[in-house]
């Protein structure tokens, strides 16, 4: 329910001055969409999806995230947090503008979203990570809707999904 | 005083007129036949492997920048958002079709406008064929 809110919220605000039909290129495969694949996929040893799955929980706990949504018989889960948006940069330009005498909006809050598939092939197992977010200033209005696309938050995604697997498989 | 009420009553006609459908309208989306926007949103696909297939339908939405936000096996429903400075929302139904096919149809919601054209969809089929490596043929 939060979710559509949030996507109805977001639409909203896009509506005003954009651009409203659908880019050509937005279900067609880019490509980066290979590159992207492989940062956001790791795979692991073992035909134990479940045990992924229950890791993967574990490891979106870890972080802080909710779990929103799963369907284990097709190795979906998903979660979101939502988190300050703060950021030093904007509230110092936002500072001399209002000695200036202007208010400026700044970025407040964010809302993140996890995605986790696994996928079976052979005798390993592979996870593909996905996030994304959306900002809200201090006005309530939209300011970004993106997919996040830094390589560091995948590799530390896998770094605490191995330790988590090894924890799980340790009863720790 | 009748005057303004009036002329308020006349402008506030006037701002509902313009470019605006009303509720039932949004809520029904109705403008396009439903026959045609079955035909461009559904594809069958030779195959009757429904969990493969999802499970293909969602790494094709992973490629193609989608967070997956909900499935359902037994339903045969996968939706997905793609944000890129927009919002792109699409789900995604799998279900039987006689004995050895599945029929696939996507819907999307581009912002807060339904996606009625058909090239998307092309699109997607498209990527969804080289992701099955089966083809996808129209249904009439």
């Amino acid at each position: 329910m939060k979710r559509i809110l949030t996507i109805l919220v977001l639409s909203s605000f896009m509506l005003g001055g954009c651009k409203s039909t659908i880019p050509k290129d937005a279900l067609v495969l880019s490509n980066e969409s290979l590159q992207t694949k492989q940062l956001q996929t790791r795979r692991f040893e073992t035909k134990d999806e479940t045990m992924i799955l229950s890791s993967v929980a574990g490891v979106l706990q870890d972080m802080g995230f909710n779990l929103s949504e799963s369907e284990t018989d097709l190795g979906v889960v998903t979660a979101s947090k939502k988190r300050s948006a703060v950021n030093a940069g904007q509230q110092v330009v936002a500072i001399f503008a209002a000695m200036m005498g202007t208010y400026t909006a700044t970025d407040k809050e964010q809302v993140m979203q996890a995605s986790i598939v696994t996928y079976p092939s052979g005798k390993e197992t592979s996870v593909r990570v996905t996030f994304q977010r959306v900002v809200w200033n201090t006005q309530g209005q939209v300011t970004r809707a993106e997919a996040l696309q830094d390589p560091e938050m995948y590799q530390g995604f896998f770094e605490k999904l191995s330790k988590s697997i090894f924890l799980e498989a340790h009863q720790i | 005083m009748k005057k303004i009420t009036n002329a308020l009553l006349a402008l506030s006609l006037l701002a509902m007129f313009t470019g605006c459908a009303s509720t039932s309208e949004r809520l029904l989306d109705s403008d396009v036949s439903q026959v045609r926007i079955r035909s461009i949103q559904t594809r069958a696909f030779d195959t009757s492997d429904k969990e493969k297939t999802l499970r293909t339908v969602i790494a094709t939405m992973q490629d193609l920048g989608f967070v997956i936000d909900k499935a359902d096996l037994v339903l045969g429903s996968v939706s997905g958002t793609k944000l890129d400075h927009y919002s792109l929302r699409m789900t995604v139904t799998v279900r039987p079709r006689g004995k050895s096919q599945l029929l696939v149809r996507a819907n999307a919601q581009y912002n807060v406008k339904p996606v009625m054209d058909a090239a998307p969809y092309q699109n997607f089929f498209n990527s969804l064929e080289k992701a099955t490596f089966l083809t996808a043929h129209q249904v009439d």
